[in-house]
């Protein structure tokens, strides 16, 4: 008799050194000695760390009227020697780190702002990728109402909040094109929301823009691109100069529409500093564009106006601007204007930032085959218009990436302005909540907790960077 | 409101302009709103509350000047200032009147072209050493490091002093009042200084108050005061007898509780003077008559002031000393009212 | 911009200024330059309307006048009777001192952490990675107050290395040599005891003994040159390279040994005296966080550089290097970073450069560089924002023109000569 196995064996498991955890282990930490002590050294480092801070952080204590009540507890808890994290600074004052002074009954106006700033921004952002942009607008609406609920204010302002964002969500679905309108809107919206006051302040310094454009339109193929636009913005500025505030004041007489007026003084924390960041970076858009262009005209002069521009900037600190903001922009005024200080910083930035954009641009620029000037010439195009339709499309593709980076690094220099005293998430709301007697003496915690924060936002805006970077690696290889 | 223009969407709401007219008074009536510097966070003197209100001893002269103007203390638009700073802020217009303990002193009143419209806090520069130090006069900080706060004058009456009494020290200068502090705490520094107040009110916040002392030498005078630009003697002067008539109505036992009684009781001649009910002390500056009755009235005396901010009750815990009036001994005092 | 016409205009007419296109190009510069001009002459008239108001003038004479403050760190010689420009002179050197060694100490770490963060081992390439985003990704002001502060938290006081009863309660590190207090960093400072006589100018002196030494290293790597020159000539002409490893380190150390011997070098150690450490070389706080947080913040960034640099070159060229049977090590240096040295030096150029004007942070550890002498207690004390204010800016532009200019030369010189 014979016996002959009819079914395959199961395979056995490999050996336990070249399976599983432990071959991972031996292959990627333990490969040599070099590796090995590269591991433990890590793994050294890792534990000195956590042994330095777990215990401080575990310590912890959330609830507490002052710095003394805090060192009670943890001695109370943890033995007289404990040190231990007093986060509740952070949690008797939170709001001012996020709004500085602006007034708590209407929180749900920087929040909505802050919310439609994403759904602004959605159609730049995800220019191609319809799902991108609904998921953008839906999270965002979705974050913002949870918000809103949390903040003070009567129930029809929460009602249309609300409306406003589920709109956006439905237009994002259905009509993604139309989300280009919100962007329009947007800066005007910002200004009325977060200053308050009539409406029909930006509404008629919208209708500036107007004007513009009904100019623009009908000399352009007359006079050419530039005649027409300096005629145009002289019409505009004539406008906004003279008529604008007869205008507005005449329609307020006729129907009043005004929400409660916000002082820039009041403005503070994370507030401030995404509005310096938002305002500077998207003003200096523009700037920034013309510049580039400026760097790459055959005009000497104006190539090289834009060069001196450009270097001047690039070359000082951003500090030594900001001084400027605060110091000298009164010099070169007519004596009898007056901007407040966070205008004059936010022009300050937008200076600065500009002169970072034109080069980003001209990167941009440099990035784009030369063939594409050139078929832009053999259509006949003249120059504005291939700009317009060839050019500046694909050049600044390419330069959201690094456009994305300046505003990262123009995020997180906002914290400078608490050198010319205003009150930044990390010195200034620091500053003045240390200088209540409960919380004097307390250091560490509200770094900490600014640091998050900004960790937090800059890293979600890097990760977007580089995805856009590798979309945009994809389509040119 | 009328000069306000709208300088296209980047300023609706908030470019302030307006054509310069002849004096700050009328300016700041015509923008119904008291621009005041103040200190971006100095306990006791100068920072916000929880409700981003702020409060302090510099603050209420700002409230009072405010009183007296529009008989209003919450017309006050509070403009944070940093040493380096608060005099652009105030020589450029931004604000009409600082308040910010800042220092007189011959070369900032003629060079920087500022009038000090008074005295509110008479300080000097002092020293505060660890206990175990075994120092008990500040000669003997030879070789000392020592933390100093830049912008200030202490910089330079650190130097002097040093100087003249032939020794040597070390500076670590620190940005601001925490670091300073923290910096001490740690033995970073073997003596901090700056103006006396503020080293009791640095001490009376430390874990161990006990193990510190406060030098008896001060090296310096720091008169710290409200001021205001050259060449608007009438703002000067409103700015002046408001704040002299806190420290009258001291003198005259006024108070935040019993004004309204002193007015309707009163038959002293300078006490009806003050508070409005004869005269016209107040059309003489182009104010109400009763602007000092409602300066006082917004947060009481020179030394109800004294006493809610940083006197013996609040943490801070400062003496009246110097800044006691010149009847019990201190050098707080007032013209007269006439 | 083309030009498109092919008949010839013989004859001008005003409208060809705005219409044909050779022409507008000068028609539109006119313009601008006469707006240019105009703003300019507005911005002056504002100035001047500014200044008279306040009763003020233009004036830079208040430079050569007292300054009366004290520098912690001065690298030439200053009293607090220097006058200002002398205390603005300090802090450009500050400045630079900052600069110079944020940027090799940060390059050198930046490098190594690059390399480290492709590695294949799994936690140290991930442990870089946290490390390179927890910074990159938060501000560097945070970093800055941060290193300083555990500078002043961590370390022992000065008094704690005092020996009572033959114990002291905090050691020296290295063989007792380096104190670090938390008020300054303690280290042996070289001294001479027969120095040459030193050069007196009136702004700083120099030391010949110093230039002395220079010149003599300089002179002992030249020859080492001639020597690796002749060994190269040698191994092409017979195929065998001389030993010359024992020769080239007797012509780099013998002579600067001798001639430092012959002046008395020794170290002078930092010993604990009254209050604090005397002797020896002292490093303020505020110089030592502000470079360690440059140092660690311009790591992370070049970090990212160096690999993104590395990644660039394409997988081929190492494969073909592994191909041709090189060693790892040597695949990455010989075929690897000389490829990638191309990608990653303009980006580190440009990161040196916002390292240099990064140094201004030292405002918020009251770092005494330019911006605290000129730009913060001179221009506090004087009150003459204008004045000061333009001078400080011009002397960073002047920096940031010389980095660039190097930078611009080093593009062209290894731009790759391709079509």
């Amino acid at each position: 008799m014979q016996f002959t196995r009819t079914e395959m064996l199961p395979p056995q498991p490999p050996p336990v050194s070249q399976s599983g955890a432990v071959k991972w282990v031996r292959e990627n930490l333990f490969s040599g000695p070099l590796n090995t002590i590269l591991t433990l050294l890590s793994i050294l480092v890792v534990y000195y760390l956590l042994n330095l801070s777990l215990p401080w952080l575990l310590h912890g204590v959330w609830n507490a009227s002052s710095l003394t009540e805090c060192r009670t507890i943890i001695a109370a808890n943890f033995g007289p020697d404990a040190g231990g994290g007093c986060w509740a600074m952070i949690h008797a004052r939170w709001y001012q780190w996020i709004f500085g002074f602006y007034p708590p009954e209407v929180y749900w106006r920087p929040i909505l702002n802050f919310g439609l700033l994403f759904v602004a921004m959605a159609p730049i952002l995800f220019s191609d990728n319809l799902r991108g942009s609904v998921k953008l607008v839906g999270t965002v609406a979705v974050l913002t109402i949870i918000a809103l609920t949390l903040a003070q204010g009567p129930w029809w302002v929460f009602a249309l909040c609300s409306a406003l964002m589920l709109a956006s969500v439905a237009v994002a679905l259905l009509a993604p094109r139309y989300l280009l309108v919100a962007t329009v809107l947007y800066p005007f919206a910002t200004v009325w929301l977060l200053w308050g006051g009539s409406i029909w302040g930006p509404v008629t310094a919208m209708l500036g823009f107007v004007v513009l454009v009904l100019v623009y339109r009908p000399l352009s193929p007359r006079l050419g691109v530039v005649m027409a636009t300096s005629l145009a913005v002289v019409a505009a500025a004539i406008w906004w100069g003279v008529l604008d505030s007869y205008v507005a004041a005449a329609l307020e007489q006729v129907v009043s529409l005004s929400i409660q007026p916000v002082e820039s003084d009041k403005f503070g924390g994370f507030l401030l500093a995404f509005l310096i960041g938002v305002s500077s970076i998207s003003i200096s858009l523009p700037i920034g564009i013309l510049l580039a262009l400026g760097r790459q005209s055959d005009m000497f002069l104006i190539k090289t106006l834009s060069v001196a521009f450009i270097e001047f900037v690039r070359g000082v600190p951003l500090i030594t601007m900001l001084f400027t903001a605060s110091l000298l922009l009164q010099y070169f005024l007519p004596p009898q204007v007056q901007f407040d200080l966070i205008l004059r910083v936010i022009i300050l930035v937008t200076l600065f930032s500009a002169a970072y954009n034109a080069e980003v641009i001209r990167g941009g620029l440099a990035a784009l085959p030369k063939g594409q000037y050139e078929a832009a010439d053999a259509l006949g195009m003249d120059y504005w218009q291939a700009q317009r339709l060839i050019i500046m499309p694909q050049a600044l593709k390419v330069s959201i990436p690094g456009i994305v980076s300046t505003f990262i690094g123009l995020f997180k220099d906002t914290t400078l302005v608490s050198f010319v005293g205003l009150q930044d998430p990390l010195r200034g709301i620091t500053t003045i909540v240390r200088a209540d007697i409960n919380w004097k003496g307390i250091y560490w915690e509200p770094y900490i907790f600014v640091g998050v924060i900004f960790f937090a936002a800059c890293y979600g805006m890097s990760r977007y960077s580089l995805y856009l970077e590798r979309k945009l690696h994809t389509d040119h290889r | 409101m009328k000069n306000t223009v709208f300088f296209g969407t980047l300023a609706t709401g908030a470019l302030l302009a307006g054509i310069a007219a002849a004096g700050t008074l009328d300016d700041v009536k015509a923008r119904g709103v008291l621009n005041c510097g103040v200190h971006t966070g100095l306990t006791g003197f100068g920072a916000p509350d929880a409700n981003g209100d702020y409060q302090g001893f510099d603050v209420d002269i700002c409230k009072a000047v405010a009183a007296a103007i529009f008989g209003d203390q919450s017309k006050v638009k509070y403009v944070p200032t940093t040493g380096e700073t608060r005099f652009t802020a105030l020589a450029s217009g931004e604000v009409d009147l600082l308040v910010r303990t800042s220092t007189w002193t011959y070369s900032r009143d003629t060079d920087l072209k500022f009038d000090w419209a008074g005295v509110n806090y008479y300080d000097g520069q002092g020293f505060m050493v660890r206990k175990d130090l075994g120092v008990s006069s500040a000669k003997e900080l030879d070789g000392a490091t020592i933390c100093i706060q830049t912008g200030t004058t202490t910089e330079l009456n650190l130097a002097d002093y040093f100087k003249s009494n032939n020794i040597k020290y070390t500076p670590v200068t620190v940005a601001d009042d925490a670091d300073a502090q923290r910096q001490f705490l740690a033995g970073a520094c073997d003596a901090y200084t700056t103006d006396a107040s503020g080293l009791a009110a640095s001490r009376a916040t430390l874990p161990k108050p006990d193990d510190y002392v406060i030098l008896p030498e001060i090296i310096s005078k720091e008169p710290l005061g409200p001021l205001v630009r050259h060449g608007d003697n009438n703002w000067g002067d409103i700015v002046r007898w408001t704040f002299y008539a806190l420290l009258a109505a001291e003198e005259k036992g006024i108070t935040k509780a019993n004004i309204e009684e002193v007015a309707s009781s009163t038959t002293d001649p300078e006490v009806r003077r003050i508070l409005g009910i004869e005269g016209d002390e107040g059309k003489m500056m182009g104010l109400d008559n009763n602007w000092a009755k409602n300066a006082i009235a917004a947060n009481g005396n020179y030394g109800e002031i004294f006493e809610a901010n940083i006197g013996s009750a609040t943490p801070i815990k400062l003496a009246r000393g110097l800044n006691a009036l010149w009847t019990q001994g201190g050098l707080q005092y007032s013209p007269p009212f006439r | 911009m083309a030009v498109a016409n092919d008949l010839p205009k013989p004859e001008f007419r005003l409208s060809a200024l705005i219409y044909d296109t050779r022409y507008r190009a000068i028609t539109i510069q006119v313009i601008v330059l006469i707006l240019a001009l105009l703003f300019a002459a507005w911005l002056m008239e504002n100035v001047r309307s500014n200044l008279a108001l306040k009763g003020k003038d233009i004036d830079f004479s208040f430079l050569w006048r007292r300054a009366g403050y004290d520098i912690g760190q001065h690298l030439i010689p200053y009293t607090n009777d220097s006058p200002h420009i002398r205390a603005a002179f300090v802090g450009l050197i500050n400045t630079m001192v900052v600069a110079v060694v944020a940027s090799i100490l940060s390059t050198i770490l930046g490098v190594f952490l690059g390399v480290l963060r492709l590695s294949k081992n799994w936690i140290v390439s991930r442990l870089v990675g946290v490390y390179v985003e927890m910074f990159r990704n938060v501000p560097l002001l945070l970093w800055i107050i941060l290193t300083s502060a555990i500078f002043s938290e961590s370390r022992p006081q000065p008094k704690d290395f005092k020996v009572i009863d033959g114990v002291a309660k905090a050691d020296m590190s290295f063989w007792n040599s380096v104190a670090i207090t938390n008020r300054s960093s303690n280290v042996p400072m070289p001294v001479l005891d027969r120095p040459l006589p030193t050069i007196d100018t009136p702004w700083f002196s120099i030391s010949t003994s110093l230039v002395a030494i220079a010149v003599l290293l300089g002179a002992s790597i030249w020859a080492n040159r001639l020597l690796l020159r002749r060994a190269t000539a040698i191994q092409q002409a017979t195929g065998l390279r001389p030993t010359t490893w024992w020769q080239s380190t007797a012509i780099l150390i013998v002579p600067t040994l001798a001639a430092l011997i012959a002046m008395g070098f020794h170290l002078d150690y930092p010993v604990f005296k009254g209050f604090n450490f005397q002797g020896g070389l002292s490093f303020d706080h505020a110089f030592t966080s502000l470079t360690i947080s440059l140092t660690l913040y311009y790591a992370a960034v070049t970090a990212e550089i160096v690999r993104s640099g590395i990644q660039a070159i394409s997988r081929g060229q190492s494969e073909a290097a592994f191909a041709l049977g090189l060693r790892p090590g040597r695949v990455m240096s010989l075929i690897i970073l000389p490829q990638a040295l191309r990608v990653i030096i303009p980006p580190m150029i440009s990161q040196w450069l916002s390292l240099t004007k990064d140094t201004s942070l030292g405002i918020a550890v009251s770092y005494l560089d330019l911006r605290g002498t000129l730009g913060g207690i001179t221009l506090n004390q004087t009150g003459r924002e204008l004045e000061c204010m333009v001078l400080m800016m011009m002397i960073y532009l002047i920096i940031s023109l010389i980095i660039s200019a190097i930078a611009n030369a080093y593009n062209s010189s290894v731009k790759l000569k391709e079509r």
